[in-house]
């Protein structure tokens, strides 16, 4: 299914009570490949998350068009084509876990399809294929989820949103406050399933590590704007550009700038993670 | 909910937002009850210049003061209405059936309506221009004595000013709670009562949870952070009366002489 | 010989007595002064159990613990908590006054301290982690980051001897866990600190003077992140390591030790130059 993203001038606003309503995003223009995986980065407050919810139809846009695959978002009501929206794209918030709240994981897992008239039976059948997805035992299914530990509630609660069976995966920091073996999982399941569906997938993060290791490409936002949209490791390669926005780099490339200021050497090519750095040492005789 | 504008704060550095949260307060009340001094139109307008002229002072929008009234507007409408109505004397302009619209009918009721306005505009002027935490301060050295009539006073700032530091974060949770359900289907404010409430159930559930925790956090917190309860404590935030405190109270005694001297003698009608 | 600051004995801790298995088992170990210890283990390894031990929140079974040779108790706790402060994990539910300034200021508050003396300290604490411009903020416009800043200065106002991290870092994007390091770094310079970080942040073991694995309520290992590092395959090594062993997987001579990451760059420099 083809499931492109194009926002097309897409102004947007976040009230915060009716003294300050700030504009989150400003005439933002994007188009994002269908099947593609893209990362989100900029600092807190720069609109990250408004996007994303831009994309569910969780903020509607004041000015301009959110197109995803043939749904249109455009300002004033959007009653019907907002539903259609929700079910194909499905949205991983900060601390999902949050959101849990039924007396099983099966319920839990099920109130997602079943809010989108999936018949119960399909809706367990479901249930059980995307727990799987996740890594978990259908053990669980009938316990509670308020039993379980910080990383499973984590997971039953991504499995949420892939019952809902999305075309489109957007997240926002999906391994944020778990360990970091945990996080490794998670983002690693994230990424398998993103191959498998072919779902187009953006991930909002802070940490260039992930960015390098599963992004195709990466979006740059600054004050409710997009400022770079490019290929991952173009994005990395560009100096003047990482300091310009203040970005963070992975943490091989930034061990590669320190070796080549202070041995002078530069390595053959920009390394994103130790392997590519290993090989690059080994190239230039560093090692 | 969101759109009420009483009781809220708008950070500014106007000489208002500088004031005593002791001062505003006790102007505020004073001014309600000086309001009643008022008779004639030269009383009212003096009023009405005092209260634009604080409002100019406040640094906040006009147009922010017209939303503050906007839920309020019918039941001021309905009041000033039965004034009209049901007050007599003076020329009568209609008098038809029950309805007899008189002279003193219109005059009163462009004078409680007035009355409304101003006191709903001050009011603002006051919660507009200083932080809850300062009022509550306020409130609290103002309520000072009761402790003297064995009322407990001294665990309430805490109490309160952790209350206050806390709704914002909850309100947010439960944004972010309804956001995360409705991108799993939810439709909230949709179909019959039973069905409304139903959709609550996957909201309210994960924010008790959730305000649980958090309370069990924030209590290892204030207990290792030294909160003994019934100890004496200090605080940080000192409220200072300044001259232009005194200022402020000068001013409303003045407003009261420059009242009186305006006032039609014999009281209203 | 000197006393240690921090002095852990045979400490047991179950959370039910129903239950079998013990949360810690026979824990012992010792902090000097001025020195940071950071205990590292995986998720249910009883890591903040031990923080919550160590602050008095949680009592042992078994076992004592003595804080600049006074031995933890009821009686004593408050006493001791002018001493040690912990800084939690989660950023939001630490943060208790309605500004920074009130926030820092609230532990003096408690002890009932002047206002002139208070507004010394906080104005000092807040210098101390690089947060002064921010003091009349609300928490609302802070990041995790700022939020976790303004804990630490809320101990540092105190003047204490110890300071713990109870997975501090664990909410915060990796820019501001690498800026917390560096005060963290800078304040135990300049104030003296004892550092006790529970953790499960390689970088931030990796800045101890010595680590200590848990496992499943055991102590496993002690010793200097150099040692711990190289031995311990559960852990994931910081990169300097990960690298060296990358290095060494393809056959090229490396030192057979631990490496910082200054370490490591100093070492290619100077194999480079012998070519």
């Amino acid at each position: 299914m083809v499931m492109q993203i194009i926002f097309e001038r897409v102004t947007a606003e976040y009230e915060l009570g009716p003294i300050r309503s700030q504009l989150v995003l400003q005439s933002v223009e994007l188009a994002i490949k269908s099947g593609t995986f893209t990362a989100v980065i900029g600092h807190t407050g720069a609109g990250k998350s408004s996007l994303l919810k831009a994309m569910n139809g969780l903020i509607v846009p004041i000015e301009g068009k959110v197109h995803i695959g043939d749904t249109i978002i455009k300002p004033g009501k959007n009653k019907r084509s907002l539903k259609m929206l929700r079910q194909k794209v499905g949205m991983v918030f900060q601390f999902p876990e949050s959101q849990l709240f039924a007396e099983t994981v099966e319920k839990d897992i099920c109130f997602g399809p079943l809010n989108f008239g999936v018949p119960l039976k399909k809706a367990k059948e479901i249930a059980r294929t995307v727990l799987e997805q996740v890594g978990l035992e259908p053990e669980i299914l009938s316990k509670s989820p308020f039993s379980l530990s910080g990383g499973q509630k984590r997971r039953v609660a991504i499995a949420g949103i892939l019952a809902m069976e999305p075309d489109v995966l957007v997240l926002d920091e999906p391994g944020a406050g778990l360990d970091p073996k945990g996080k490794k999982e998670i983002l690693s399941i994230i990424s398998a399933l993103h191959h498998k569906r072919g779902m187009t997938t953006v991930l909002v993060t802070h940490d260039m590590d992930d960015v390098a290791m599963y992004a195709d490409d990466v979006m740059v936002m600054e004050k409710g704007q997009i400022v770079i949209h490019d290929k991952m490791r173009k994005v990395f390669s560009d100096l003047t550009q990482l300091e310009l926005f203040h970005l963070d780099v992975p943490e091989a490339r930034r061990m590669q700038m320190k070796i080549e200021k202070d041995t002078g050497v530069k390595l053959p090519k920009i390394c994103l993670t130790v392997e590519e750095l290993a090989d690059a040492l080994i190239e230039v005789g560093l090692a | 909910m969101n759109k009420l504008i009483l009781g809220r704060y708008f950070p500014g550095e106007s000489c208002i937002h500088h004031l005593d949260p002791r001062a505003k307060l006790l102007a505020g009340f004073y001014f309600i009850f000086v309001l009643f001094l008022a008779n004639n139109w030269q009383t009212y307008l003096l009023l009405w210049v005092f209260t634009l002229f604080v409002m100019h002072l406040s640094g906040v929008k006009f147009r922010t003061y017209l939303r503050g009234l906007r839920p309020l507007i019918w039941l001021i409408l309905f009041t000033v209405f039965l004034q009209v109505l049901f007050t007599a004397g003076g020329e009568i302009y209609v008098d038809w059936w029950l309805v007899t619209i008189s002279e003193f009918g219109l005059i009163n009721g462009y004078y409680i309506f007035c009355r409304f306005v101003m006191i709903v505009f001050i009011s603002t002027v006051v919660t507009l221009t200083t932080k809850p935490i300062d009022l509550t301060d306020g409130i609290n050295s103002l309520l000072r004595p009761l402790a003297l009539l064995k009322i407990p006073v001294a665990e309430v700032p805490l109490m309160l000013s952790i209350s206050l530091r806390f709704i914002p974060t909850l309100l947010d949770e439960t944004q972010k709670v309804m956001d995360a359900q409705r991108a799993r289907g939810s439709e909230f404010g949709e179909g019959g009562l039973v069905r409304q409430m139903k959709t609550l159930v996957p909201v309210f559930l994960p924010l008790f949870v959730c305000s649980l925790n958090r309370a069990e956090e924030l209590a290892n917190v204030i207990e290792v952070r030294g909160y003994q309860a019934n100890e004496k404590r200090s605080s940080v935030r000192q409220l200072i009366w300044q001259r232009k405190d005194t200022l402020c109270i000068l001013l409303m005694i003045l407003l009261t002489v420059g009242l009186i001297l305006l006032r039609k003698e014999g009281g209203a009608h | 010989m000197k006393t240690p600051i921090v002095d852990v004995k045979n400490l047991f801790f179950r959370y039910d007595q129903r239950i079998e298995s013990e949360t810690l088992t026979n824990v012992s170990f010792s902090v000097d002064e001025g020195e940071w210890l950071a205990v590292v283990g995986h998720n249910g390894s009883g890591k903040s159990t031990l923080a919550q031990l160590l602050i008095g929140i949680l009592e042992p079974q078994q076992g004592k613990i003595s804080i600049a040779g006074e031995e933890l108790n009821h009686s004593s706790k408050w006493e001791i908590r002018r001493q040690i402060g912990m800084v939690f994990q989660n950023p939001d539910n630490q943060f208790i006054g309605t500004t920074v300034q009130d926030d820092v200021a609230f532990s003096l508050e408690n002890m009932n301290m002047s206002y002139e003396e208070m507004v010394l300290r906080v104005e000092y604490a807040l210098k101390a982690v690089n947060m002064s411009s921010l003091r009349l903020h609300d928490p609302s416009r802070l990041s995790g980051g700022q939020k976790q800043r303004v804990a630490i200065a809320g101990i540092l106002a105190l003047k204490p001897d110890i300071l713990i991290l109870d997975e501090a870092f664990v909410m915060l994007d990796p820019m501001s866990r690498r800026g917390l390091l560096d005060t963290l770094e800078q304040l135990r310079e300049t104030e003296k600190l004892t550092i006790i970080s529970i953790t499960h942040d390689m970088n931030e073991a990796a800045a101890a003077d010595r680590v200590l694995v848990l496992k499943a309520g055991r102590i496993v290992q002690c010793g200097q992140p150099r040692d711990v590092f190289v031995n311990e395959d559960e852990l994931e090594p910081p990169l300097s390591e990960r690298l060296r062993r990358l290095l060494k997987e393809r056959n090229r001579e490396v030192p057979e030790m631990y490496m910082t990451e200054v370490e490591m760059v100093r070492w290619l420099c100077k194999s480079y130059s012998n070519v």
